[in-house]
């Protein structure tokens, strides 16, 4: 192949303010006119985006010591419950966590008002949480209860750190049951009332680079607004699946842990989310720059919603039961288009990842590194891909 | 000839009464329902598009006020919270009548007003919780 870019030439390009950054949107159309080859020789950077629901997210938070001392066992930020076990007063506190008091579905379908996806976003936008902390008391930490209010400005350290993000593909969710049922992938009608999925297609970060070729450990993000990096493969991340042959996996595949300071980031990208009859969680905007190195990663930029796939998979039975299987697989345009076809019928469908915001996302990513506020980083290490034999187990169960 | 949705509620003890034939047969109006909660033993609660003369409208309206109902615009009943709206679409398949809807190929969130019946059933299907009720205006 003809064009190679290193990291180095594309940050001065960024530096000098000559860096051409376009969207994985904009440059379809830029591809399509001119072709690859030509769209390498132009393009440094294409930018991606994604803003959808992510549970596996949480932010670990240094509170510092109250006078005297505590070494907090038991912990609750505005009635959430966070998680402890670390050194004194570090703790971290999970999207998905709730109060104890929450009834769950008891009254099914429970509503889940309040967790932790909802203290994170309250954090991020200054506002102040009130702390209820409890501990055994030790002769260096004697405190055993401590009630206090705090800002986020207020506390040592937040560092948001999401173990998986930003999904590469995820199943289109339906019910073919004869009840509703209240899912993570939203509320679905019985008898394939609805269709849910939840990527952001041909902007979504992974699927703009399959083979996890440009990103890896180390690479610099827009994480919640801020500035974050990508740490490790997300958990459960599973690059031996079937993919196309331009690299795109059709089913749930490649995933990221992320990194980042809390501090910086915006009550804009971390929403909490109330998922009716599932519980709390948040939504996380996220963001990666590719870097247009050679021709092959141009190409895989240029990948188009109409050939990403995935397969509609049944959440009354096939997928709470681990039965396997699908009921056909369906292009990320065909969801787009407000419905699809199953069964010979009419299945309306809806996001549940915000395709406006991942533009957003792209589009603030692209300005960041046109205004040379952002450089690339080059991975310190790659991410295990397709050939590392990396694959999703179950959980064993015996006595 | 004017329209508007509206939002009646009603004691119980005027469950019986016929107030819609009243409404079509003294004061001209059409009226068309569009949801109804009527539980004997509860405030009753009818959601209506009616159209008419104006002036036998207003006239309707004091009649039914002077039986003990009261009376809301529908407009003013379910709100979407744009600043809230992550623009997700969740609530484009569950939205009955289309208020709720995406604009393609942005896939942009758009709420008509005009066409929400105030099922609210978007107001817990919205994970962002950006649909609001509004249950004590212009009363
Ligand atoms: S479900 Fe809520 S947040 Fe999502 S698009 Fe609809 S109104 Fe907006
Ligand atoms: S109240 Fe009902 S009709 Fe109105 S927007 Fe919500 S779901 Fe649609």
């Amino acid at each position: 192949m003809g064009l190679e870019r290193t990291y180095e030439e594309i940050n001065e390009k960024i530096k000098s303010g000559k860096a051409v950054v376009l969207t994985a949107e904009e440059v379809l159309d830029l591809v399509e006119e001119k072709g690859i080859p030509a769209a390498a020789a132009e393009v440094d950077v294409v930018t991606t985006g994604t803003f959808g629901p992510m549970c596996s997210s949480g932010v670990f938070l240094n509170l510092g010591h109250p006078r005297p001392r505590i070494k907090i066992t038991e912990a609750y930020l505005n009635g959430v419950r966070a998680g402890t076990g670390l050194a004194a007063v570090d703790i971290y506190l999970g999207a998905t966590s709730l109060p104890p008091t929450d009834p769950g579905n008891r009254s099914y379908p429970g509503e889940f008002a309040y967790g932790g996806g909802h203290v994170i976003e309250d954090l991020v936008a200054g506002k102040e949480i009130r702390l209820e902390a409890h501990s055994y008391g030790t002769d260096c930490y004697p405190l055993k209860k401590i009630e206090t209010k705090f800002r986020l400005a207020e506390i040592n350290e937040a560092t948001m750190f999401n173990p998986r993000n930003s999904y590469q593909n995820y199943n289109a969710a339906v019910n073919i049951s004869e009840k509703t049922i209240y899912t993570y992938m939203g509320i679905l009608k019985p008898d394939l009332g609805n269709a849910n999925y939840s990527t952001s297609g041909q902007l979504s970060p992974l699927f703009n680079d399959p083979l996890l070729k440009t990103i890896g450990i180390g690479t610099r993000i827009f994480l919640g607004g801020g500035i974050g990096y990508v740490a490790w493969n997300g958990t459960q991340h599973n690059p031996e699946v079937e993919r196309n042959p331009g690299g795109v996996p059709n089913y749930p595949a490649g995933t990221l842990a992320v990194i980042g300071d809390l501090k910086g980031m915006s009550p804009r990208w971390l929403r909490g989310l109330s998922f009716l009859g599932y519980g709390a969680t948040l939504q996380v905007g996220l963001g990666i720059p590719i870097p247009i190195l050679n021709e092959e990663i141009m190409a895989y930029t240029a990948v188009r919603d109409r050939d990403i796939l995935t397969p509609v998979t049944d959440y009354s039975r096939s997928y709470p039961h681990r039965e396997g299987g699908n009921l056909g697989m369906v292009s990320y345009a065909e969801l787009n288009s407000g419905s699809i076809t199953l069964n010979g019928r009419r299945v309306p469908t809806a996001p549940l990842s915000s395709i406006p915001g991942a533009r957003e996302i792209a589009l603030t990513l692209k300005d960041w590194i046109m205004s040379g506020r952002f450089l690339l980083s080059r991975p310190a290490a790659p991410l295990p891909s397709a050939g590392a034999n990396i694959t999703v187990k179950p959980l064993p169960q015996r006595k | 000839m004017i329209k508007h949705k509206l939002v009646l509620r009603f004691p119980a003890s005027l469950v019986e009464q016929p107030l819609i034939y009243r409404l079509v047969k003294d004061y001209d109006l059409m009226v068309n329902i569009l949801r109804a909660d009527i539980n004997p033993r509860k405030e009753g609660r009818l959601v209506m598009e009616v159209s008419g003369r104006e002036e036998k409208y207003q006239q309707a309206l004091q009649w039914l006020r002077d039986q003990g109902l009261r009376i809301t615009n529908l407009q003013q009943q379910v709100i979407w919270r744009s600043d809230r709206c992550t623009q997700c679409g969740a609530c484009s398949v569950i939205c009955p009548t289309g208020a709720l809807a995406i604009s393609r190929p942005s896939m942009a969130i758009r709420f008509y007003e005009d066409k929400c019946v105030a099922c609210e059933h978007c107001i817990k299907a919205c994970p962002a919780r950006a649909m609001e009720i509004y249950l004590n205006n212009g009363e």
